[in-house]
């Protein structure tokens, strides 16, 4: 449903992001990872329409999207989080959500009760009423996928929606995230906490300083020797593997 | 819109009207129809700063536009003032809509956008100064002709109902935005542009709708001023005094509210008026008034007078809650 093709960022001299492709198909979820700075970020905002990419195409259904503009891409079913939370502080979670809502259902009564029903799914049922601005990192977090998910996406973009959260807020999440995919969505999420793309994602692309370096199922993605040297630098996994047989 | 959200408006507007019937001194009425007219066009500026968040200095711009559209009509080419109001306020959305693509379509934002809407205020008001065509620097004066086929009463209390209609219908306009689709939309830009386009909102035509309707309902005020007092020049009609009332009223009264800009527009004047009264001596001195009030409402009452009234509310409602809460502890 997205193919990704060899697209590029380039930010004065450097390359943020150096002929990526990625393809997915419709239904699971696919994780994104890398070590920081690799333009994880970067490849998602070129998917959702906030940074044009230098070089390269993006086809979503078919559809050449390469130039299109986000809102554009909302309507065709691309919903994005961001990293960074970005909540309409002023307003309350429930306006907060019918924000997005609104995208699918133009009456106000719709919306709201739309809106409601996410809230409720993504456990911010009880905030309902209180201002996005007062919520906690972890209800921020919820409130960002609530949003997302309130325009009714086919394709879920998700960057570290469980970063910065402690332990059990992630066992809280999780449930709701493979619920997300149970409903038909596809999803593709950035992540660092290892324990949750092991545990959701059926398939890992892995980047590093701006190029996709491998592609697979998680555990066989982090036994590949280029993935460890992308983390823990050159010859991390020849060390590795000496020390093992070592102890062995 | 529901019950609850028409009943405020009605009940208001309906005490407002009855005060002519009260009230017959002309210079009250006088001061009530400047303060409405003022209100109505403060309305507009609120649609776009207020909802949208998009902080204009050059409202004079639509303001003059509507009361030069009308004058000029009625001048030049004989049209009658009421088809003159209705293609005013048509002038006003269209050059709002025009400011607007120009401005937004290149991303300005904040206090970029503000500086050129001033800029923009400013060059009407030196060609409206320049050319013969407007007047030049003598102005327009609309030939007096009173009757109500040409929007010109002899009794003051009609032109107040005229103008207290039309703000109670921007009234309805505005509480209509809040309740929409289009303002949920306007609001979450003015919170945070990327987010909104993330879900789906188009920024650049929301925008442009603010603006349009919030330079439509500005220019109706400014026509109105010019069938008021019949006469405008460049600097009554596209002066930086008037650019400044209009962003003052809704930031005193609340800003991003429904009855903000009415009861910002009737503190300042009221207060400016009393001040007129005591020290009408010092020139400028409701000026000062506004400038004072101004500091005031920054410094102690972020959400102006309305939002001051609903921390205070809020704040009672949690004594009396407190209140309750340690009775019944006692009780135990």
């Amino acid at each position: 449903m997205l193919a990704v093709d060899g697209v590029s960022k380039r930010f004065g001299g450097l390359m943020a992001v150096d002929s990526a492709s990625l393809a997915l198909e419709p239904g699971g979820i696919v994780g994104l990872i890398g070590p920081n700075g690799a333009g994880k970020t970067t490849l998602f905002s070129m998917i959702s329409g906030f940074v044009p990419p230098s070089d390269g195409r993006i086809r979503f259904e078919g559809t050449d999207i390469t130039a299109e503009e986000p809102h554009r891409r909302a309507q065709r079913g691309i919903g994005r989080t961001f990293q960074i939370v970005q909540p309409f502080a002023g307003l309350t979670v429930c306006e907060n959500i019918a924000v997005g809502a609104y995208l699918r259902h133009a009456k106000r009564a719709d919306a709201t009760a739309r809106a409601r029903e996410v809230a409720r799914r993504v456990g911010l049922g009880a905030e309902l009423d209180r201002p996005a601005g007062g919520l906690t990192v972890a209800g921020r977090k919820r409130l960002e996928l609530a949003r997302a998910l309130a325009t009714e996406p086919k394709l879920l973009l998700l960057d570290e929606v469980l970063a910065g959260l402690n332990p059990s807020e992630i066992r809280d999440i999780i449930p709701v995230i493979r619920g997300i995919r149970d409903e038909g969505v596809t999803i593709l999420m950035i992540e660092h906490v290892m324990q949750a793309v092991m545990n959701l994602c059926e398939r890992v692309y892995v980047l590093a300083q701006g190029r996709m370096i491998a592609e697979g199922p998680p555990a066989a993605v982090c036994a590949d020797p280029r993935v460890i040297e992308a983390y823990l630098g050159h010859g991390a996994a020849a060390r590795l593997a000496a020390e093992g047989a070592a102890h062995g | 819109m529901t019950a609850r959200d028409l009943i405020p408006i009605a009940v208001l507007t309906i005490l407002a009207a009855l005060l002519p019937l009260v009230v017959t001194s002309s210079p009250v009425l006088n001061f009530l129809v400047f303060m409405l007219i003022v209100a109505l066009g403060a309305q507009g500026w609120n649609i776009l700063g207020g909802f949208g968040g998009q902080f204009s200095f050059g409202h004079a711009a639509f303001f003059g536009t509507g009361a030069y559209v009308t004058a000029i009509l009625q001048l030049r080419y004989g049209v009658n003032a009421w088809a003159g109001l209705v293609l005013a306020t048509g002038a006003g959305a269209v050059v709002g809509w025009s400011i607007g693509y120009l401005s937004f379509r290149s991303g300005l934002r904040g206090s970029y956008f503000a500086l050129v809407t001033l800029a923009f205020a400013e060059v009407f008001r030196i060609l409206a100064n320049a050319a013969s065509f407007t007047g030049g620097a003598a102005g327009l004066l609309i030939k007096l002709d009173v009757s109500p086929a040409n929007l010109q009463f002899a009794d003051r209390a009609v032109f107040y109902w005229l103008v207290l209609a039309l703000v109670a219908a921007v009234l309805l306009l505005t509480r209509w935005i809040q309740r929409s689709r289009f303002g949920a939309q306007l609001v979450a830009v003015r919170e945070n542009e990327d987010a909104a386009k993330a879900l789906g909102v188009d920024s650049l035509a929301v925008k442009l709708r603010a603006i349009a309707l919030s330079g439509a309902v500005t220019a109706l005020s400014g026509c109105l001023y010019a069938q008021y007092f019949l006469y405008i020049d460049a600097n009554i009609a596209y002066g930086s005094w008037i650019s400044v009332e209009l962003l003052l009223a809704p930031i005193i009264g609340g800003v991003g509210t429904v009855f903000g800009p009415v009861v910002g527009a009737l503190t300042l004047h009221g207060l400016g008026e009393v001040a007129k009264q005591f020290a009408g001596r010092i020139p400028g001195i409701d000026l000062i008034v506004f400038g004072g009030v101004l500091v005031l409402a920054v410094a102690f009452a972020r959400g102006g007078i309305l939002g001051l009234l609903e921390r205070l509310r809020d704040r009672g409602r949690g004594m009396v809650a407190r209140g309750t809460k340690e009775v019944s502890h006692a009780g135990r």
